[in-house]
């Protein structure tokens, strides 16, 4: 966010307020304020750890790395199940406080940061301890213990989500129905595993062998959390070098700059329509953005050809949906996409090529991307002509469907565009993937 | 993103880990499997014998072990493949209390449960010949049977009765250290006598790998034996979900390793497809290379960079307009070779690896002096490959003859050495052109 809403800004200064209410019964409190110290400490020693982070090409892309997320969820669901409500909280402050970010404008984010955890700490400690969590800490008793643990993890997810759905619909202004629905879903499996953590983190902390055997519990979430980082990492390293194959094929052929990743949009888009589930549509982008990748096996010579191709040229270039099946065929995760690629220039009626498939003999992924591809040459500018206008497009490839094109591919796409209009990415630059809509950037980066 | 293993085409397993063929098992392999066969039976007949104490807690932890041989992945290039079986095995070895009442069972027991659950565990992954299996079991019982021996007949005794709680957690810590040093040392002399690789290299990276998941293991091992001892077996399952985690990090990881480095050889084909290299000529350059860097005792991330530099090699030459005469760049005038070698660097900055790898690319046309210890190998190895196979058949010894030549200034004669024992060797199934 460039400059923050006014209406944000009322809005995080309420959740202020609201966590300053929340910390008010502190000076009256008797607890054990090692035990504060220590937690506070330890969680902002979790927040400020490095973790691995992307490569400098791959930043541009792709989501980045969820930074010093999940490691500490442990602690402060410990420190809710251990402390009263108010010293709980107090516990998030000074981590949230002194946490990494990233982006601008870098206080307010500590601020709201660190008072949103504060009121969520606050109500998770405190339906854990109306419901007896505190005895079944000291003694516990399982699997009793469970319920007041999940109850306070669910209320823990539940404030945290309403919080963070209306700072995204108030400084994103993202729809506020689109800012809730998925978040709850998302963050509550892995926060629920970060409060069995806790709970045991709890459990231990009470029990004779005390604080040194709690902390071993921070060890293997810490290290779920460096590999989920490195993972994230070697993603945004694969999907550049899936922008180095498509930009080798743009090297040698020019004037279909941006070519792939539009054709990539438009099979997402018609997959989508199609109500494919989410995998395939993503296999199918990779079908669009590698249809052409064959061309590299195609001298440059005959690509930049101006003019008429002689029937021997042609046969040339019509080798390159095999080449491109060659190319990617040991790449496992592309599956459906490689018969996309050797088959995207077949036609219905069996004339098209590389073996005259008729009808329901060309695999569907192909089917989609042969409307795409036909779509995308027909809206984009080339050296020998102007571009046409959508609807025109649109109904040229009407007139070819049944012959040519798959009839519910051509209505899928028109369905898509005349509802989302067509917005294809300007430059070759733009990432392979889309950037997600990056939420709390805390929850939603688990592997869960 | 799924990740599917290839049906045909690229090998699954990367360059590094070639299979090796014609090497017979060596003595210690076999002393090593006999040890850990005749450990699991001794305890699995003295148990039998003897009765089993605490069913409950043996079953509970016998399952647990099942489960997690059960959820094992067949990755090539893990250590811990199993880290929810190596934790549930480890605690089990280190339980000295359940629900605050001490437990009676004796090493053997461990042992023996650990061997049960184990095998049992495995019977799906044999069925589907996945993995490998045989030193998997062996390590896990001579693992746990080494923690075991240390910990239960001391406990047993009643040696930790006084101990305060923070010093038996701590104990235990040590305990899990020491075990995972010993595992370490096992694994890299297994290792060792199965490919023939260098033993300080291949110890050196098992001990790095322990800093990984070696550590959560142990971790969860010692967690996992303390709050059984607090809260009874219910730990079991509460602890095991936070492991499940970081399998599944590990797993996810691991997969998109896979998938890059199968995208990585996709781009190295580019130059064959576009007929500027014989085919195959990059992956036999970094089965090659990599057996080269394992020789010379390269450690694990010098040894990615080596794969993908020498997979990507040659990727230069697809910015060339006309081809270099059967790709070979080796006998090139240098100063068109680096040309080439820049060009190459350039694109592979593009695709997101390692910067190290864009240097290798470019540098390997420089005078090996100048070059790092990967870019050397890289050159020296390709230099062979295009004269080996320029020569024809047995043109090995020529090929090599030709790169001992020229050792004064083009290629380092370590590495061309290191090459002929590589070579001698044989038993390096590299893939023919295809």
């Amino acid at each position: 966010m460039g400059s923050v809403p006014a209406w944000a800004r009322v809005y995080v200064a309420c959740v202020v307020l609201g966590a300053l209410v929340c910390l008010v019964p502190l000076p009256d409190l008797h607890v054990p304020w090692w035990v504060v110290t220590l937690l506070a400490a330890l969680y902002a020693g979790c927040e400020r750890i490095p973790l691995p982070r992307g490569p400098r090409a791959a930043g541009a892309s792709g989501r980045e790395a969820p930074k010093g997320m999940g490691s500490f969820l442990p602690v402060l669901l410990a420190g809710a199940f251990l402390l009263p409500p108010a010293a709980a909280a107090l516990v998030a402050l000074p981590g949230a406080l002194l946490a990494r970010v990233e982006q601008r404008p870098r206080w307010l984010r500590r601020i709201w940061r660190a008072a949103q955890l504060a009121v969520a700490i606050w109500a998770a400690s405190r339906v854990h301890r109306a419901l007896g969590g505190r005895s079944a800490v000291v003694e516990p008793h399982f699997p009793q213990a469970l319920v007041p643990a999940g109850a306070a993890v669910l209320t823990f997810c539940l404030v945290l989500t309403v919080l963070d759905g209306g700072i995204l619909a108030l400084a994103e202004r993202v729809p506020v129905r689109g800012a809730w629905r998925g978040l709850f879903a998302r963050s509550l499996a892995p926060v629920a595993v970060h409060g069995l953590a806790g709970l045991m983190m709890a459990v231990l902390w009470r029990s004779p062998y005390g604080p040194v055997a709690a902390l071993l519990v921070l060890l293997p979430m810490y290290v779920s959390c460096w590999v989920f980082a490195q993972y994230h990492r070697e993603r945004a390293a694969h999907q550049a070098t899936i922008r180095a194959l498509v930009q080798a094929v743009d090297i040698k052929d020019g004037y279909t700059r941006g070519h792939s990743e539009r054709v990539g949009q438009a099979s997402m888009m018609i997959a989508r329509e199609l109500g494919m589930d989410d995998e395939r549509v993503e296999v199918l982008r990779f079908a669009g953005i590698l249809h052409d990748v064959g061309k590299l096996g195609v001298p440059t010579r005959l690509l930049r050809k101006d003019g008429p191709l002689t029937p021997e040229e042609r046969r040339v270039i019509e080798l390159h949906p095999e080449y491109g099946h060659e190319m990617v065929r040991g790449i496992g995760f592309l599956g459906e996409a490689r018969s996309a690629i050797l088959h995207h220039h077949e036609r219905l009626d069996g004339s098209g090529y590389p073996y005259g498939l008729v009808g329901g003999q060309i695999p569907e992924f192909a089917r989609v991307v042969a409307v795409a591809d036909a779509f995308d040459a027909m809206t984009s500018t080339r050296s020998y002509r102007r571009a046409r206008p959508v609807p025109a497009a649109l109904e040229e490839l009407e007139r070819c469907a049944g012959a040519q094109f798959d009839p519910g591919m051509v209505r899928a796409l028109a369905r898509a565009l005349s509802r989302q209009g067509w917005h294809p990415a300007v430059t070759a630059d733009n990432g392979v993937y889309p950037p997600a809509p990056s939420v709390s950037g805390r929850l939603e980066g688990h592997p869960t | 993103m799924s990740t599917a293993a290839p049906r045909r085409g690229f090998p699954t397993r990367s360059a590094r880990f070639p299979s090796v063929t014609g090497a017979p098992t060596s003595l210690a392999l076999t002393l090593v499997r006999a040890l850990a066969l005749f450990l699991g039976a001794l305890s699995l007949a003295v148990t039998l014998w003897t009765g089993l104490e605490e069913r409950g807690t043996a079953l509970a932890f016998g399952l647990l072990i099942a489960l997690g041989e059960l959820t094992r992945w067949s990755g090539a290039e893990e250590r811990e493949t199993a880290p929810l079986g190596a934790a549930g095995a480890l605690s089990y070895a280190l339980l000295g209390a359940q629900a605050g009442q001490p437990t009676h069972h004796g090493a053997a027991q461990v042992v023996a449960v650990v061997t049960a659950a184990a095998l049992l565990g495995c019977v799906p992954h044999v069925a589907g010949g996945r993995g490998p299996t045989l030193d998997h079991l062996t390590r896990r019982v001579l693992t746990v049977g080494f923690a075991a021996v240390c910990f239960q007949p001391l406990y047993n005794q009643g040696r930790f009765h006084g101990w305060s709680g923070p010093a038996y957690a701590l104990l235990l810590v040590a305990l899990l250290v020491l075990t995972a040093l010993c595992d370490a040392v096992l694994a890299a002399a297994m290792a060792h006598s199965r490919t023939r690789w260098p033993f300080g290299p291949l110890l050196r990276d098992e001990l790095r790998s322990m800093l990984g998941i070696g550590s959560a293991v142990c971790a969860t091992g010692a967690v996992m034996s303390l709050a059984v001892a607090v809260v009874g077996l219910w730990a079991l399952p509460v602890f095991s979900l936070p492991l499940l985690l970081t399998q599944l990090s590990f797993r996810r990881y691991a997969g998109v390793r896979v998938t890059y480095r199968q995208t990585i050889a996709s781009l190295a084909r580019a130059t064959e497809i576009a007929g500027y290299t014989p085919a195959g000529h990059a992956r036999r350059v970094a089965v090659l290379s990599s057996a080269v860097g394992r020789e010379l005792g390269l450690s694990e991330p010098d040894l990615t960079v080596l794969e993908y530099a020498a997979l990507m090699h040659d990727i230069g030459q697809l910015s060339l307009v006309d081809p270099v005469p059967a790709g070979a760049t080796a006998v090139l005038p240098a100063e068109e070779q680096r040309r080439i070698a820049l060009l190459g660097g350039a694109v592979v900055r593009q695709t997101g690896v390692d910067a190290e790898v864009a240097v290798v690319v470019e540098r390997q046309a420089d005078p090996y002096r100048e070059q790092p210890v990967t870019a050397r190998i890289v050159r020296a190895v390709n230099a062979y490959e295009e004269l080996a196979r320029e020569a024809g058949p047995g043109g090995t010894l020529t090929a090599l003859e030709k790169l001992r030549l020229a050792t004064a200034r083009d290629y380092q004669p370590e590495v061309v050495e290191s090459l002929a024992r590589v070579l001698a060797r044989g038993g390096l199934t590299l893939p023919q052109a295809g």
